[in-house]
């Protein structure tokens, strides 16, 4: 049998040389995802904006205009309705109404009401209502999440490796993040807690790539002592591609079933996390790898280092401070 | 690295066997299983979205705690001016400022005993010793403030959460629903999760209502007009009416539902009515307030609003009585509930509510399991068709690991969410990455020209440390969503986890017991990959 081989042995691709490019287009699409983002806005769903959220489910083909005038007759609010999913089962969302807590679970009734009205054998699927103030938290919360996660697992990486390589890492984050948003701002899909358990998959997951490359350049480093720095990160991308892309695929494969045949509920999540995982394995070859050249990451960057006592000799001045009495005065020198 | 001692490679096969024992339970009809023995009569519990059901976060509300704690003061230090030891203090002015209960002595020289009457309203908060609430003060020679203090806040808050939490429990029992949840949220928030209910709008209108029953004397000093206008003569107040309109009642009560012991609903001339029956304290204190009152109206209020105002014809003595008014038999019923499990210390709000449908529960876990098959399946295909024998090792381990994450996820009693489908779905596609990384260590180990023993036990010493690091990445993200997250979110970071751990073991020990097993037979001396 022969095996399938998408990235032949002798595959010897020079990532480096569109480096430039690369990030200056990245930077952009990163400007342009913040800039989509701020002007636009995200289409937060219940969880971020508060208000209400009902899925109903008719009989036959839902009449979207007629349940839109029936809703919005209520005064509880202009409502957005879509057709989730089938055509009989419909998705009504309504702002908060003023007054909070009360006014919510009051305008839920009125709509139940209107819709058991229409049709009397409606299936209510859902009802989700958030109060502005629960949204408030649920806001702040997940973007502290997304913020720790980032922030957390790059120091991970500044430990077992090297700043810059941390830096690296944080950087190829803050795309995959921000060209995330910018791709849910651009579609409109409904963003809500879900997409935020997504983006920090991505976080996750997206750096899966990105150390794998880290973690052969350090190989390297130690192994070719004297191989240009350029040269270098492109071995190792290289060496790493085939890894790369397999993987990506197996990623891509599962979460394309999840897409296709995971449900609506479940549609925005697995989306989110699809094209986290695309941006993010385009991130660890075009991004993270280069900015390690940027840093100053050279043959010298993991060479073992003398340790304790060795180390402090190498700063003099540094070396008998650890002696001093403590109680001279430092004023008495001159 | 190709050599296992024989216990590793039979604890390993152990470690999936147990996996694969606990995970059994969940492919049987749920009666079955019941009577199997322990821990095997578990399945994995279903989260709400998958097996329908709300979600009810209630706020309770402390601006009103705060207000009636100083209602409460005021009425305690009118009693002990009143009371005070060597004669009554007259003091005018009476009333709360500024989240403060304050008076000023007519007489300057009463300041002493007025303050030491006052003292013996402030307890200790916190233990012993601890500072005293309120807080209380002569201001000017002649004022006197009580202030509340923020500890004694605390406190009343702690106390009345607890006590909240349990009449929702009792109420939530009331209803005879399946296996609720409540719990305490932060300081002032409790959280009710209530599997496969049919009414979700029934048992929020139970949750909302306080349910804070008083029996007052009807005002019949009042004049009508004003009472129209809203105001009330001094001890007096105007309440709304159940029916409409409004009426003049005394301030005081003459006794509350805090000493009802039961109340059913039942019929009274063919109108549904709810009976009730006091303690014998309350039996006894009901029978002197009615012998004294009798010819008199008294009106029966629910959280502020007066029900019926019936005449006391006769003495009620046995301690039981009926409340009559506009109700059907549900509200009877409802009305029944709320008494029986006594009023809430303060009112809460529903601020967060999600409800699942149950069909749509089962659609959910249908695509789900349609997404998982179909992930599972397409991995496979493709990992085979790129690694050939190592790929079917692979494709093993995989099937093992989910085997393993079900069995233990079942085992500690976690709940699947859809975003824990979601989870295992992605956890697929990533638990294959570590033998990737193996494999295409192998094949560059291969292409050197080593042997191929040399080329396996490279490939998997290789590429361990670069799959340790990147797991742990993943391992931080969803500790970070465990601690942020809530319900369902949770419920995805607890399977990713766990399946991180799940699929390292079975990517990395079990294909090398499956690789190693298959070279002690073979021998190869070539390795297609």
């Amino acid at each position: 049998m022969r095996l399938l081989k998408l990235v032949p042995d002798t595959t010897n691709i020079p990532f480096l040389r569109v480096r430039h490019r690369a990030v200056g287009l990245s930077a952009l699409l990163l400007l342009g995802s913040l800039l989509l983002v701020a002007v636009r806005g995200l289409n937060f769903g219940v969880d971020f904006a508060g208000g209400l959220m009902i899925e109903a489910r008719f009989e036959g083909p839902a009449e979207l205009e007629r349940l839109r005038a029936a809703v919005n007759r209520l005064g509880v609010g202009q409502a957005a309705l879509q057709s989730f999913g089938a055509p009989d089962t419909v998705l009504i969302r309504l702002p908060a109404p003023p007054g909070d807590a009360e006014a919510v679970d009051a305008a839920v009734k009125r709509v139940l009401g209107a819709l058991r009205g229409l049709d009397p054998s409606v299936e209510i699927r859902r009802v989700e209502t958030v109060s502005g103030k629960v949204s408030g938290e649920l806001v702040r919360k997940g973007a502290l999440a997304i913020l720790f996660a980032m922030v957390g697992i790059s120091l991970y990486i500044w430990l077992r490796f090297e700043w810059q390589f941390g830096v690296g890492a944080l950087l190829a984050l803050v795309h995959d993040v921000g060209l995330t948003l910018g791709f849910f701002a651009l579609t409109r899909l409904e963003f809500n807690l879900s997409t935020v358990a997504a983006i920090l998959t991505i976080v996750g997951y997206s750096l899966n790539d990105t150390i794998v490359i880290y973690d052969r350049i350090r190989e390297n480093l130690r192994k070719y002592r004297r191989m240009d720095m350029v040269s270098l990160l492109d071995l190792s991308v290289n060496e790493t591609l085939a890894r790369t892309i397999v993987t990506s695929l197996t990623m891509i494969l599962a979460l394309g079933a999840l897409v296709l045949f995971g449900g609506e509920v479940l549609f925005g999540f697995s989306v989110a996390m699809l094209i986290g995982i695309v941006i993010g394995t385009y991130s660890s070859i075009f991004i993270a790898a280069p900015l390690l050249v940027w840093m100053g990451v050279g043959p010298d960057s993991f060479v073992t280092k003398p340790a304790g006592p060795e180390g402090a000799e190498r700063v003099p001045g540094r070396a008998p401070e650890p002696g001093k009495a403590p109680g001279r005065p430092r004023g008495s020198q001159p | 690295m190709l050599d296992i001692a024989p216990w590793k490679r039979r604890a390993i096969w152990i470690v999936c066997l147990l996996g694969l024992l606990f995970a059994l339970p969940n492919f049987f009809p749920e009666e079955q299983v019941a009577r199997w023995p322990a821990p095997l009569d578990r399945q994995l519990n279903l989260g709400l979205d998958l097996r329908g059901g709300s979600h009810i976060l209630l706020e309770a509300d402390i601006a009103e705690l705060r207000r009636l704690k100083l209602e409460s003061l005021e009425d305690q230090v009118r009693q002990e001016l009143r009371e005070a030891p060597g004669g009554p203090v007259s003091a005018t002015d009476l009333g709360i400022r500024d989240g403060a209960v304050s008076f000023t002595l007519v007489n300057p020289a009463d300041a002493d005993r007025a303050l030491e009457a006052m003292r013996r309203l402030a307890r200790p908060v916190a233990g012993l010793g601890g500072p005293r609430d309120p807080e209380v003060s002569l201001l000017d020679g002649d004022r006197i403030l009580l202030a509340p203090t923020e500890a004694g806040l605390a406190e009343a808050v702690e106390s009345a959460m607890a006590q909240t939490v349990e009449v929702v429990r009792r109420r939530i029992d009331e209803l005879g629903t399946r296996e609720p949840t409540i719990v305490r949220q932060g300081r002032d928030r409790v959280l009710v999760q209530v599997p496969g209910l049919q009414d979700p709008e029934a048992l929020k209108q139970l949750l909302g209502r306080t349910a804070r029953l008083e029996f007052k004397l009807v005002d019949l000093e009042a004049d009508p007009a004003m009472v129209a206008e809203g105001r009330a003569p001094p001890g007096s107040q105007v309440l709304p009416l159940a029916e409409g309109g409004q009426i003049a009642v005394r301030r005081r009560a003459i006794i509350t539902g805090d000493q009802l012991v039961d109340a059913q609903p039942s019929f009274q001339d063919g109108q549904p009515v709810v009976s009730f029956r006091f303690d014998a304290q309350g039996g006894r204190r009901f029978a002197r307030v009615t012998q004294e009152n009798v010819g008199r109206p008294f009106a029966i209020i629910l959280d502020g609003v007066v029900i019926s105002a019936p005449r006391i014809n006769e003495p009620i003595l046995g301690g039981s009585g009926i409340i009559s008014g506009q109700f059907t038999t549900e509200s009877a019923n409802e009305l029944a509930i709320l008494l029986r499990s006594g009023k809430l210390p303060v009112s809460l709000k529903v601020v967060e509510e999600r409800t699942v449908g149950p069909d749509l529960g089962a659609d959910s876990i249908r695509a789900g399991a349609i997404a998982s098959i179909v992930a599972v399946a397409l991995v496979a295909l493709f990992m085979i068709a790129t690694y050939g024998r190592f790929g079917v090792y692979s494709v093993v381990a995989l099937v093992l690991n989910a085997v393993l994450l079900l069995g233990i996820l079942t085992l500690i009693g976690a709940t699947l969410t859809l975003p824990g489908i979601a989870g295992f779905v992605l956890t697929v596609g990533a638990a294959v990455d570590a033998n990737v990384l193996i494999n295409e260590r192998i094949r560059e180990e291969l292409r050197r020209g080593r042997s191929v023993r040399q080329a396996i036990e490279n490939g998997y010493s290789l590429a361990q440390g670069t799959i340790f690091d990147a797991n742990i990445t993943n391992v931080i993200a969803s500790a970070i969503m465990f601690y942020f997250g809530s319900g369902p979110v949770k419920g995805f970071a607890v399977v990713l986890t766990i399946g991180i751990a799940t699929s390292v073991f079975t990517a990395v020990t079990v294909t090398r017991v499956l690789v190693s097993g298959w070279y002690h037979r073979r021998r190869p001396a070539a390795l297609a990959l």
